[in-house]
């Protein structure tokens, strides 16, 4: 889960870390009351930051700095409603402004290739990293950190004397990369990232900006961490999905795919894709998977029914494919599920959606059996998983 | 021969006594594994009782497990929460293998105890949030169906649970040495590299099938080491092609970020090691099937 810069902040805030004032608005009326009150500390200078979860917000016009409240006001009718890069801007963060002197780059990451933590620090910050490291690689240092040591005093000097910082400038250094450490383990982060961690013009080391990713498994011992879930940006059937706890992702296309495994699923809609390309409609397009929901290892009649009927209250699918290997799952509880679902579909006065089925595996033939005498309407049986997916792209295509 | 797991391996399970524990101790019994003993310090002295006749002792520890039964493979079954303490336990008692089932762990613990783990020179894991490995015929830890495939000569490692089962179920008339599902968080004890590694050194496997999913770089390292160290054949298999970038597939390491982590990349790394990919499940079956039939002739 990525955090919006300013829960970045505040969390920065908590942990010690220096940072400046800041305060979020939804409509420019709220933004000229924080620059009244922000900018008392800098001269009347704020920033206006737009508050979206993606990279080049500086570029797209999301960031602007305001010499008085009268420009923050209008800067933020500005950038509130803007999209960048698909995101809609919802919220912007009015910032103290800074004199800054130097920008400087820091970062902590989960290190996947050797599972372990990375750390990377660089005198030039302020600009795209990834271009850095390609193209100036000695100019940023990478410093593995051990898990279970973390980034202590030691580690902190190693970084700092990496990147090449002057001595004069380590032993504050030192203090802001351990306070992010603190962040970094104290909130289950995968990610801690400050681009730009300045040094202003009165030789203070702040963090102007913050990017944070926290592990979603660690849910459990950070019930604080729910604050942070963003509920206006997600899709509703997700938000369905979410509520009946079942591994769900809204997709653009028009073939509902439910199945049991996470790689059994994302190899399906792979498939489903594939077999789409050999059906075009007559406007030019082919069926393609419309989302991604696993009902996970050993599920019941009643996740099959839950899920099934997620998939049948979206009006873009056109088909539905139930692809299911029984491992743990038994075949006979997903057809049940499925019978399950029929019946809620028809409580509800809807027709069904024409449903392709493959079940193989543990109870296969008990399942393949329950559908066999439930003579459902618009259901079909393919007991291959290739055959099934051109099957269900041929109904979708038939579809307009 | 197998990897990692044979018929003398004496399997212990930490969390037997939950529900979880219980289901799959007792399909593990079912298909011939030896499980001397459970791990529960609040029910150290019982004997639980399965099908079959068959009773199994608690401990109250796994060093204690280890000491009265020889026991030199551990699975783990026990909730997120406390999953980091019961793979430092075993490690501390120095258990050769240890599995770990459990999903949902949080990155930060498995990073603890991976590390803990491979300082301590002493035990190997698999896992989280895997199904387990099983070596068809003789022995069977974790949570795969023993019933899908019986033993034979190909080799497999996959990061999915379900396409393992769905690979043994279309290769089932070849049958598996062994059966390795590494599982799909963002770290991971026990790597593509490592089982093809096992394999590649294992008399009785004759062939490799390779099954990754978006996210990480485990596919393209794992095809730089095939390039440079294997010699079996391998047939490969990536999910995720029609994966959106940013968002989590599932599996908790299933993610394209940017551009990295796709399964065209992958893909093409491993292609360019000599590796066939499948592009289905079944086509990577078949691929398997030419080859193992090609084998069998020569």
């Amino acid at each position: 889960m990525d955090l919006f810069e300013y829960q970045a902040r505040d969390v920065f805030e908590q942990h010690g870390v220096p940072v400046l004032g800041g305060r979020i608005a939804t409509t420019p009326a709220q933004a000229r009351a924080a620059a009244e009150e922000i900018g008392a500390k800098s001269g009347g200078v704020t920033v206006v930051k737009a508050q979206v979860k993606t990279g080049g917000r500086g570029k797209a016009g999301g960031v602007k700095v305001a010499k008085s409240a009268d420009e923050a006001e209008q800067y933020a009718g500005q950038i509130l409603g803007m999209d960048i890069k698909g995101h809609t801007v919802k919220t912007v963060m009015i910032a103290q402004g800074a004199r800054i002197a130097e920008e400087y780059y820091f970062s902590i990451l989960l290190d996947r290739a050797n599972r372990s933590y990375l750390a990377m620090c660089s005198k030039e910050g302020g600009m795209d990293i990834e271009q850095l490291a390609v193209e100036r690689p000695e100019a940023l240092a990478k410093i593995a950190v051990d898990p279970i040591v973390g980034i202590d005093e030691a580690k902190a000097r190693e970084i700092v004397d990496a990147a090449g910082f002057p001595d004069a400038d380590k032993p504050a250094l030192i203090n802001v990369i351990r306070r992010l450490w603190d962040v970094y383990a104290g909130e289950d982060a995968t990610l801690v990232e400050v681009n730009p961690l300045v040094k202003t013009e009165d030789g203070e080391i702040i963090a102007l900006d913050g990017k944070v990713s926290i592990d979603g498994n660690s849910a459990f011992r950070h019930p604080e961490h729910e604050a942070f879930v963003d509920h206006s940006k997600t899709d509703p059937l997700e938000v369905l999905a979410i509520e009946r706890d079942l591994n769900y992702v809204k997709l653009d296309g028009d073939v509902g795919i439910i199945g049991n495994g996470a790689g059994l699923v994302m190899s399906t809609l792979d498939v489903v894709a594939y077999a789409g390309e050999e059906f075009t409609r007559a406007d030019g397009t082919h069926p393609k998977p419309a989302n991604f929901l696993d009902i996970g290892g050993g599920a019941n009649a009643e996740v099959m029914a839950a899920g099934l009927d997620i998939i049948f209250e979206d009006p873009q699918v056109k088909a539905v494919f139930v692809n299911v290997f029984g491992g743990i799952t038994a075949c006979d509880a997903v057809a049940d599920g499925i019978v399950q679902a029929y019946a809620i579909l028809k409580g509800h006065g809807k027709a069904p959606k024409p449903l392709v089925v493959r079940l193989d595996g543990n109870n296969a033939d008990k399942g393949r059996q329950i559908l066999d005498e439930a003579g459902l309407p618009k259901l079909e049986r393919v007991d291959t998983m290739d055959g099934a997916a051109r099957r269900v792209a041929e109904l979708a295509a038939a579809v307009a | 021969m197998a990897i990692f797991l044979d018929a003398n391996s004496k399997v212990i399970v930490q969390g037997m006594t939950g529900s979880e524990g219980m289901k799959h101790t007792t399909r593990m019994l079912a298909s011939g594994t030896q499980i001397v003993g459970g791990v529960n310090p609040r029910k150290a002295g019982e004997q639980v009782a399965f099908p079959g006749e068959v009773t199994v002792p608690v401990f109250g520890g796994v060093r204690e497990a280890m000491e009265a039964t020889g026991a030199n493979v551990s699975v783990i079954f026990v909730p997120a929460a406390f999953t980091k303490a019961a793979v430092i336990e075993a490690v501390d008692a120095g258990i050769p293998l240890a599995i770990v089932i459990t999903e949902g762990v949080a990155v930060k613990d498995t990073a603890e105890f991976f590390t803990y783990a491979t300082q301590s020179g002493t035990t190997r894991l698999i896992g989280p949030n895997c199904p387990g490995l099983i070596s068809p015929g003789a022995a069977n830890a974790g949570i795969i169906p023993a019933d899908i495939s019986g033993p034979g000569r190909i080799g497999l490692v996959s990061k999915s649970g379900t396409l393992t089962y769905q690979m043994m179920f279309e290769l089932r008339d070849f049958g598996f040495s062994t059966a390795v599902g590494i599982g799909g968080d963002p770290i991971i004890g026990t790597t593509h590299i490592d089982c093809l590694e096992a394999f590649q050194n294992d008399p009785d496997t004759d062939a490799i099938v390779m099954i990754g999913e978006i996210g990480g770089d485990a596919e393209e390292r794992a095809a730089a080491y095939i390039a440079e160290h294997v010699t079996k054949p391998v047939v490969g298999y990536v999910a995720g092609f029609t994966a959106p970038e940013g968002k989590t597939m599932g599996h908790a390491g299933a993610i394209v970020s940017g551009s990295s982590g796709t399964a065209q990349a992958k893909k093409e790394a491993l292609e360019a090691a000599g590796v066939k990919v499948g592009r289905t499940p079944s086509e990577t079956a078949n691929l398997m099937r030419e080859i193992m039939q090609r084998l069998r002739a020569g």
